[in-house]
């Protein structure tokens, strides 16, 4: 694999990305499409830019880390890691199925290249600072990346790690929340208002930054800026659009965890053909 | 033959809107999981006595318990998994130690969740549900006994919880059905040996015993749908009458029916109980139906186990 800061390079790996975690959500026939798509860039922009690893790279290896906490995208995360080398491309259509290395939710004992367990909401930050502190006690110096859903910092365990996060002064924790607005049984803002989301970030003692999750300029810029930060831990408050790609698929509810059928895999590919580039 | 299959969860919809509209003190809450659980069927009908918490599992049995306070009578409502573990100690001590009248009623119990694998399928919900002094738990066998078990535990003051699953059951009663706590349903007399079964498998058991019936066996079969309290005395009577039992769950076989089966035998009729459930591993992602396959909770299973219980049966009476 190769690491770049080219913006039109890593448009067109989303773009690419975004055709393999179709293809394997309908290859399973169940799973999260919306939320796959509307972190994807966040992802790309990890792996093929910002984030320190290697899949020749083994467990104790000194690396940065990633977190998945919102689990059930993990069609997203399993498309990048198949495309960094963590395992072969013809895995990804085996996601969900029985014995498959690729768990409906990210696990750790079968699958390459991820870090910790994850799928029950509200338990990858707490896991990620674990992850923090291990590399303080070892001297490491590398960040852990997590990404949350909206939705899902209506857990209360999400606050308590944020609390432990900034008592103990974990810089090196970078947690991005995929700020879709959009959860199971419709917007977050009905179902249990999130916000402020930054002030109650900020209040809790980190360093907060306000971006658009589908622009790679600011992805970057704001995970330098993060990286840059010293004595607080970083959230980015990364603003989304589930589905995002394709067009039937964003801001509707329904595709948070519906995968596509044969012909509406075929009208997103059709969206997604054209190589990245125009647009933002 | 095709079986008839029913959704449980939709029929638990149903009632809960029918309650719903004859008792005015019934308060329904969920976390972000309506549209599943069935529960939206009652948001929409009242939503003035809906609740939906959020992905916040802690903080909704929390709220039941408060609300079950204040005098109303709380349906909470999300995946097994969510209800029976993240908010377990919630549901110890905010409803069960203080006898809230609390409804727990979770979907997508058990394997059959299916493809979300692992991390939802909930193989401890029974156990950890009945470890708790005056829970009760029930495991309805299919979408009629639903209905009825939601009507019966109304008239219950106290906790309850209910386990129902994401996959459609074949149904097995019809709409006359009635439930009582503490009541199994005898649904086959036998004399060599008898299997005890609860939800999805007690239709898994009555096909067994059918192929058993084949080889020469009599077998019996019985719906413990109400795992705690037990029907004590059904299974004891099985215990003296065939001397050998198996017990049918889509459950680990650590603390469900099989282990609350076999306390009671122990130490009143001790005669062989053979397990049939998740042999205390986590599963994998898959389809329903290759998941019950490939854990053994299919009718091989069960008519496996039956052969192990009465091979015990003889060797106790040489
Ligand atoms: C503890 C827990 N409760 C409930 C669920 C079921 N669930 C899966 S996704 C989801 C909604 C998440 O919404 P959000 O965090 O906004 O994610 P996104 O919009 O990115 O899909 C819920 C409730 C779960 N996986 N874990
Ligand atoms: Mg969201």
């Amino acid at each position: 694999m190769k690491f770049t800061d080219n913006i039109e390079e890593l448009k067109e790996i989303s773009r690419r990305m975004r055709i393999d975690i179709l293809k394997m959500l309908h290859e399973s026939g169940s799973g999260h499409s919306g939320s796959s798509l509307s972190c994807i860039d966040i992802l790309v922009a990890i792996y093929f830019s910002k984030m320190d690893h290697s899949p020749d790279r083994k467990r104790e290896d000194l690396r940065d880390k990633f977190v998945l906490s919102k689990g059930h995208g993990a069609p997203a995360l399993y498309a990048v890691l198949a495309e960094c080398g963590y395992f072969g491309k013809e895995n990804l259509l085996t996601l969900r199925k029985l014995k498959s290395k690729l768990s409906g939710h990210p696990y750790s004992c079968s699958t390459p290249g991820v870090e910790v367990t994850t799928g029950s909401l509200g338990q990858g930050l707490s896991q990620s600072n674990g992850l923090a502190m291990a590399g303080r006690l070892n001297g490491e110096d590398a960040n852990v990346y997590c990404l949350l859903g909206d939705g899902e910092v209506q857990e209360g365990q999400v606050w308590e790690a944020a609390m432990s996060a900034a008592h103990c002064k974990l810089d090196s924790v970078i947690a991005i929340v995929d700020h879709n607005q959009l959860q199971i049984d419709g917007a977050v803002e009905n179902i249990k208002n999130i916000e402020p989301l930054s002030d109650k970030w900020a209040a809790f003692g980190w360093y907060v930054q306000d971006i658009d999750g589908h622009d790679f300029r600011q992805i970057l810029d704001a995970i330098d800026a993060a990286k840059a930060e010293k004595e607080r831990p970083s959230l980015i408050n990364a603003h989304t659009i589930k589905g995002k790609g394709v067009s039937f698929m964003e801001g509707v509810v329904k595709w948070h965890g519906t995968a596509p059928g044969a012909e509406e895999l075929e009208k997103a590919l059709e969206e997604l053909s054209a190589p990245a580039g125009g647009g933002k | 033959m095709t079986v008839e299959k029913l959704s449980l969860r939709e029929y638990y919809g149903k009632t809960l809107v029918q309650l719903g509209g004859e008792n005015k003190d019934i308060v329904v809450l969920d976390a972000d999981l309506s549209s599943s659980t069935k529960t939206s069927l009652f948001g929409k009908e009242f939503p003035d006595r809906f609740f939906n918490m959020g992905v916040s599992e802690q903080d909704l049995m929390g709220t039941a318990a408060g609300l079950a306070a204040g005098g109303k009578i709380p349906f909470v409502s999300t995946f097994s998994i969510f209800a029976s573990g993240r908010a377990w100690e919630q549901i110890r001590q905010s409803i069960c130690y203080p006898q809230q009248n609390v409804k727990i009623v979770t979907t997508h119990g058990g394997i059959t969740v299916g493809p979300d694998g692992p991390t939802h399928q909930a193989l401890e919900d029974i156990s950890l549900m009945r470890s708790i002094p005056s829970m009760k738990v029930i495991v309805p066998s299919d979408a009629h006994e639903t209905v009825a078990a939601i009507k019966a535990v109304l008239d219950f003051n106290g906790p309850v919880f209910i386990r129902l699953s994401r996959e459609k059951f074949p149904v097995i009663f019809d709409e006359t059905k009635t439930f009582k706590l503490g009541n199994a349903d005898v649904l086959k007399k036998g004399a060599d040996l008898t299997i005890i079964a609860c939800g999805l498998m007690v239709h898994t058991a009555l096909e067994a015993a059918g192929e058993l019936e084949k080889e020469g066996i009599s077998i019996g079969v019985i719906n413990m749908s109400s795992i705690k309290p037990l029907d004590r005395s059904a299974i004891l009577a099985a215990a003296r009458e065939t001397g050998a039992i198996v017990t049918a769950e889509e459950h680990s076989i650590i603390g469900g029916l099989g282990s609350a089966v076999t306390e009671l035998t122990s130490e009143n009729i001790p005669v062989p109980v053979v397990r049939v459930g998740v042999r205390d591993v986590f599963c994998s992602s898959g389809t329903a139906e290759e998941l019950l396959a490939c854990y053994n909770l299919d009718k091989n299973a069960i008519i496996t186990a039956a052969h192990r219980a009465l091979e015990l049966k003889k060797q106790r009476r040489v």
